[in-house]
């Protein structure tokens, strides 16, 4: 009885959770007519794809494509890059000054946006920086405190000795980091890549500020273009954003196992 | 290399540790402390960002408080919604935490179904939501249709609108919800299974097991919570654009209305660090009022020892 209850709730909401979903993708691929329907069609009588093709050409999105792996592509790396290595310089060593600097990157997690917002627009103003793709990349290459913190939990769970043999052997520390940790921090790497990727590919605020012209823009704000008070063209936003949440839902099913096993745990029991 | 290892070894000055961490700390200073004690003296200057700026120390703030109309509203917008989304977020991420952590199967399947919105970007999430709230041809009033409730305008009424914005923030609870189900299953069983034994009866169990265990999670998802009610600006901005009549006007969307809109850097620096404030104030309650809690919970644990023994 009680088993019953909990599926059928879970049924219910799981439904009520998919179903926006569900709803987008057909408004994309529905008939004009059909679309305007009431009650709503839920099965169409046809299929219409190629709304998916019409509504990518009707604004430059091959550009704001572009655009977006440029940003996504660029900063990931760099993420990867730069979060293994502090990761690996607060979990390793004993340095004057290193738990007081680890307390303070812990604080800056707290510290909102907003606030850094309006300084961070100066500053690239002022090295010529807005209405590029710079700012959206180069903050990026110097370590995400949440990553940092997520990567070094890990690294802790890696035994001593391997580092001490390897010392023996006359490896460098660098040696050590780059041969030994970093492959065996894979599925820690792989879940700051993919979570990395789905702030950078979802980001709207970032570049909402620091972009201006269209030919800098990237998919988000190409999609927000389509909101229109006046014309809303449903099809064109539907099947545009259909396309926008592909990658972070194929991703997420991809990474899955490490989002769910991995991180959340050990990010927040500390 | 030998010379560098007993440096580690006895703690003598190496190089190479900070070498490893300069990436964060070179960031730090230009990516966060630089723009903080940037702002911070720019709340003190009217400087807009082409042009002359001029000092005029606490003016900005005592405008903010004393003359101007929007800060308080916006703030009493937030501090609305906040209240709502902030209990709503926690308590309902618990309950469907419960759940999943009481189903017998499909469990991978439900945890993905709500943890699904979460992937997606805000503004994809907007165009969803704007789309169920049409008052024409929305998927909400279609179903509210069948419970005789007429066609509601969802985005055009001033109370329905917070009301629409709290729902579909809500629909990416999943995070939380997900932090919550780890902390669930940290729970030791024979922790239930004593007080089963002892004739605990089930709402007394969750009374003075799950929830004091789950303590530390349950302060964390409180205290991003809170964030992310304060900093709450691409639904609004998309979805409302602060109407109808102002009533979703948040308060990030008044600093950055002064921002980018007015280009009032000075003032809308000043906004940041208040809301900076508050947020800091807020978190710093949550954790004080969930220390007196925990020491509840050690108490707790001393007399549930004695009455296993």
């Amino acid at each position: 009885m009680r088993k019953l209850f909990i599926h059928s709730a879970l049924t219910f909401l799981a439904v009520l959770f998919i179903l926006p979903f569900y709803w987008t993708f057909l408004s994309a691929v529905k008939s004009t007519a059909e679309l305007y329907q009431f009650p709503p069609v839920f099965w169409p009588a046809e299929w219409h794809f190629e709304n998916f093709l019409t509504s990518w050409n009707k604004l430059p999105f091959n550009t704001f494509l572009w655009n977006s792996t440029v940003v996504v592509v660029l900063s990931t790396i760099g993420q990867l890059i730069s979060s293994s290595l502090v990761a690996f310089g607060f979990a390793r060593f004993r340095f004057p000054g290193r738990d007081a600097l680890f307390i303070l990157l812990l604080a800056t997690m707290m510290i909102p946006w907003d606030v850094k917002m309006i300084p961070l627009y100066m500053e690239f103003n002022y090295l010529g920086w807005i209405n590029t793709l710079k700012p959206l990349i180069v903050p990026s290459w110097f370590a995400d405190a949440f990553f940092v913190f997520m990567l070094r939990q890990f690294i802790m769970t890696i035994p001593l000795e391997i580092d001490e043999a390897a010392r023996m052997d006359g490896a460098s520390s660098f040696d050590i980091f780059w041969r030994i940790h970093l492959p065996l921090m894979t599925p820690a790497l792989i879940l700051v890549g993919t979570f990395h990727f789905m702030n950078a590919w979802n980001d709207y605020l970032g570049p909402l500020i620091f972009l201006n012209d269209q030919s800098k823009y990237t998919l988000t704000l190409g999609l927000a273009l389509f909101k229109d008070p006046h014309d809303i063209d449903i099809t064109a936003v539907a099947s545009i954003t259909t396309l926008l949440c592909v990658p972070p839902l194929v991703l997420f099913f991809f990474a899955q196992r490490y989002i769910m096993e991995g991180a959340v745990g050990s990010a927040v029991k500390g | 290399m030998a010379a560098m290892q007993a440096g580690k070894r006895r703690a003598r000055f190496s190089i190479t540790p900070y070498l490893f961490i300069s990436p964060w700390a070179l960031g730090f200073l230009f990516f966060t402390l630089g723009p903080l004690v940037f702002s911070l003296t720019m709340s003190f200057y009217d400087w807009p960002v082409v042009g002359e700026r001029t000092f005029v120390g606490l003016d900005n703030y005592r405008t903010m408080l004393m003359d101007d109309p929007m800060f308080w509203e916006s703030l009493g917008i937030t501090s609305r919604f906040a209240l709502i989304y902030v209990p709503f977020n926690i308590v309902l991420s618990f309950l469907l935490a419960l759940l999943l952590h009481h189903a017998r199967f499909g469990v991978g399947f439900f945890r993905t179904a709500f943890y699904l919105p979460s992937v997606i970007s805000g503004v994809a999430l907007v165009m969803i939501w704007n789309w169920i709230y049409s008052s024409e041809y929305g998927l909400l009033n279609y179903m509210l249709s069948f419970a005789g409730i007429g066609p509601v305008n969802w985005l055009g009424d001033k109370n329905l609108a917070v009301v629409a914005i709290i729902v579909a923030s809500l629909w990416g609870l999943g995070g939380t919800m997900l932090i919550l189900l780890t902390g669930l299953k940290g729970i030791p069983r024979e922790l239930y299974e004593a007080a089963t034994v002892s004739g605990v009866p089930g709402w007394a169990q969750m009374l003075f097991i799950t929830l004091p265990m789950l303590g530390p999670m349950l302060v964390f998802t409180f205290i991003t919570s809170i964030i992310a009610a304060f900093q709450q600006l691409t639904i609004a901005l998309l979805l409302t654009k602060g109407g109808p009549q102002n009533a979703t006007y948040f308060f990030a969307m008044y600093i950055y209305d002064n921002a980018f809109k007015f280009y009032e850097m000075g003032y809308a620096a000043a906004g940041s660090w208040i809301m900076f404030l508050i947020v800091l104030a807020l978190s710093m309650l949550v954790m004080r009022w969930s220390a007196a809690w925990s020491y509840y919970e050690g108490e707790l644990k001393s007399k549930d020892g004695g009455h296993d023994a």
